[in-house]
């Protein structure tokens, strides 16, 4: 009986407090496109190698340390920025000449297993490049909160959420309204048949990398000015696990509606029924929904089936 | 061909020779202390000034001194990473240099440590970390964890809000929240918060953050909606700076925003830069590099090129707290020789001098540390000690102490270290020894 006073409780609560419930789904919507900015590095990749990029966590921490530590050596913040996107673009093409390269045609779990030795060099030649201690972003995003309708709505939630929503604007434009754009998605689809009608591999490879370590940029920048660059920065690539099992690995406008659900979902999740179980289901709420999703929908919301003849 | 046949010997010699070249130190008359540090990996940020802290204190002590009379500390690091697995490797690695005792640093390692201490006679010293129940001397000869506990921090946070609010009678009606690290360390001070919301009658709330906390959203809403009147945060890591930073930016009054002793250092405050200001944290222990043992570390240390740190990072918060930690095992290895002679010593010598750990304000004084923490006295019944607490408040570009030394409410929380004590005794199949007998 106690159980179920429980689970009726939170939609009294809901129904009691309306604008807190609104300010728990504007927390929900930001902290999904959060998530969504660091599964989007994810899926470009597997959408255009069908590699799973294990480093893609550490490619945001290496993007942000880079970012702050020229920035700390007086280094102004356009400028910092623009030499951050080079170091990225550089390490694209270190990327596929050390390591994919000499991988081509080898399983993709021996790919998946190259990013995972990436994981490893790049976290500790960062460390090594820039120090381990806490760093301060400051990229001029106030960190502030104000209220709207008895609402409190924090403006660099308010400005991750917009930059989300303009880079995927940005990549959808990219893969279908440009000629490298369907050239990564012939790749994705086929290899050999791409490489036959004259689609470079290796370039359309650094492309992507590229592309991907641009989105680590600004999910670093975000995360970075979140909570300070640091060698848990990574750690947040676990986050968005769930949300490319819910969205799908090959889709872009699937990694935003995984993150928003999997980010509403826990923030509901937590706040209302969380107590009934003793509180921090925030986490593994998330792997939750994911494994239901994988038991009905395995190729999740927007990915693609994928129906092999054996 | 040959030039690589002889490359590969010289690497196998090299190889082969590394290891007895390390143990060699522990075969001359010095005493070993192996350190495992966590200088990489996440936790970095807090592990390397306490790393740094034990390698320059350590560093002080041969170079100032030749040792402990005459006596040389001899030590070596080991990377754990913070993580348990790997620290009870290390320890188990460095075991084979006949160590006489071991700072885990870290309440997972300690807790894997704790039934190997009596069989190994190594010395657990987990200076107001892991298991508090291990205070009663009684039941656990092998460990330390003076001078305070997270029971006795806990209980000495109650009556600070108390005496902010004008006495702990004023407490009843108020709302403080817990907010803690989802694990055994986290959860530590829960009962005793529970047990002093019962007596005084304010409104507790525990609020969970899984590891490693990067994001606490949901936690923030709910302190939201409960408005507390203060709030209390168990936090290591990444969890201390965005728990700062997402207090500073909800505009919750960061004066009544107190960290345990492990949530108020130089990094926990970076993030959130002058949101920040006003945040407090409790701590047993003074920060700043104003003491003489801090000239003296500058002059005999790193004037020789031997510093661990950058010159700068002497005398941060955890740096000073790894230094008293390390002071402490120096002075119980010099009380065991007022004993047993000096002379390199057992792991049993070395017990009998911690417990037996009397410093004295005169003695603070000699050491430099003179008002750096409050003279201590261990006994065999009670290993945490007669330590006291204090707050510190971050006021924008260090740490400063605003209040006096709290004591703890030791007529709790003693009672219920005692009944914990037995329970966990109990797992290890420990008995109690009468502690009347050995004095």
């Amino acid at each position: 009986m106690d159980v179920l006073y429980g689970l009726v409780t939170p939609f009294r609560d809901i129904a009691g407090s309306p604008a807190f419930f609104v300010e728990v789904l504007i927390g929900g919507v930001a902290a999904g496109l959060m998530y969504s900015l660091v599964a989007l590095g994810f899926v470009l990749i597997f959408k255009a190698s069908g590699v799973f990029n294990f480093a893609q966590g550490v490619m945001v921490l290496f993007a942000a340390l880079t970012l702050v530590g020229l920035m700390e050596r007086g280094v102004p913040v356009v400028l910092a920025l623009g030499l951050t996107v080079l170091v990225m673009i550089l390490l694209a093409f270190a990327i596929e000449r050390v390591v994919l390269r000499p991988l081509v045609n080898q399983e993709h779990i021996i790919l998946f297993m190259a990013t995972i030795g990436l994981t490893f060099f790049l976290e500790g030649f960062g460390e090594m490049l820039w120090g381990s201690n806490v760093k301060r972003l400051d990229v001029g995003i106030p960190d502030e909160s104000f209220m709207v309708a008895g609402v409190l709505v924090n403006r660099l939630e308010l400005t991750a959420a917009l930059t989300a929503a303009i880079l995927v604007a940005v990549l959808a434009v990219f893969f279908h309204g440009t000629r490298i754009g369907r050239a990564l998605r012939a790749v994705a689809d086929d290899h050999e048949a791409a490489l036959s009608i004259g689609i470079p591999l290796k370039t359309i490879w650094v492309i992507v990398w590229s592309v991907a370590g641009g989105v680590a940029i600004v999910a670093g920048i975000m995360w970075g000015a979140k909570s300070g660059v640091q060698f848990s920065l990574s750690l947040i690539a676990l986050k968005s696990l769930p949300v490319l099992i819910l969205g799908g690995f090959t889709s872009v406008p699937g990694a935003i509606a995984g993150g928003l659900i999997i980010g509403v979902g826990e923030k509901i999740g937590e706040v209302y029924w969380g107590p009934l179980v003793g509180g921090a289901i925030e986490n593994w709420f998330a792997y939750g929904l994911a494994l239901v999703f994988l038991l009905f929908r395995p190729q999740g919301l927007f990915g693609e089936k994928i129906i092999e003849r054996v | 061909m040959r030039v690589k046949v002889l490359l590969s010997v010289l690497l196998a010699l090299a190889v082969a020779a590394g290891p007895l070249a390390a143990v060699a130190p522990a075969q001359d008359k010095s005493i070993f202390i192996p350190l495992l540090v966590y200088r990489t990996g996440p936790y970095a940020p807090s592990g390397i000034p306490i790393a740094n802290g034990a390698s320059d204190y350590f560093n002080l002590v041969n170079e100032r001194d030749g040792g402990v009379n005459g006596v040389k500390i001899a030590y070596e690091e080991c990377e754990t990473q913070y993580d348990t697995k790997q620290g009870v490797e290390c320890y188990e690695r460095l075991k084979s240099r006949s160590p006489v005792l071991v700072n885990p640093y870290s309440t997972g390692i300690t807790y894997q440590l704790i039934p190997k201490a009596p069989g190994d006679k190594v010395v657990i010293h987990s200076m107001g970390y892991g298991m508090t129940a291990s205070a009663d001397g009684r039941w656990f000869p092998w460990v330390f964890n003076f001078p305070m506990t997270y029971w006795s921090q806990a209980s000495a946070f109650v009556k600070y809000v108390g005496q902010q609010e004008g006495g702990v009678e004023k407490l009843k009606g108020k709302k403080i929240a817990h907010i803690y690290h989802n694990s055994p360390y986290g959860r530590e001070a829960n009962p005793t918060l529970e047990e002093l919301a019962r007596k005084y009658g304010f409104e507790l709330t525990l609020l969970a953050v899984d590891h490693p906390g990067q994001e606490q959203g949901a936690t923030w809403l709910q302190v939201r909606r409960i408005n507390p009147n203060w709030i209390f945060i168990s936090g290591w890591g990444v969890m201390n700076q965005v728990a700062v930073k997402e207090a500073a930016s909800k505009g919750f009054p960061m004066d009544h925003v107190i960290g345990n002793w492990w949530t108020g250092t130089e990094a926990d405050v970076v993030p959130a830069a002058d949101g920040a200001k006003g945040y407090k944290s409790m701590t047993f222990h003074a920060p700043g590099a104003n003491f003489k043992v801090h000239q003296d570390i500058l002059k005999h240390v790193y004037d020789k090129g031997k510093g661990a740190a950058r010159r700068e990072a002497v005398g941060e918060v955890l740096y000073n707290r790894m230094a008293i930690n390390t002071m402490l095992n120096v002075e119980a290895i010099r009380t065991a020789m007022t004993k047993y002679g000096n002379k390199p010593l057992t792991g049993e010598q070395v017990r009998w001098g911690f417990e037996n750990l009397n410093l004295t304000e005169k003695r603070l004084e000699e050491l430099g540390m003179k008002g750096m923490m409050r003279p201590l006295r261990v006994t065999c019944e009670n290993h945490e000690g007669n330590g006291l607490a204090l707050v510190q408040q971050w006021d924008g570009k260090k740490w400063t102490i605003v209040s006096d030394w709290i004591e703890p409410i030791r007529e709790v929380v003693r009672p219920k270290l005692e009944a914990a004590a037995v329970e966990e005794a109990k797992k290890l199949s420990y008995t109690m020894r009468d502690c009347a007998k050995e004095k």
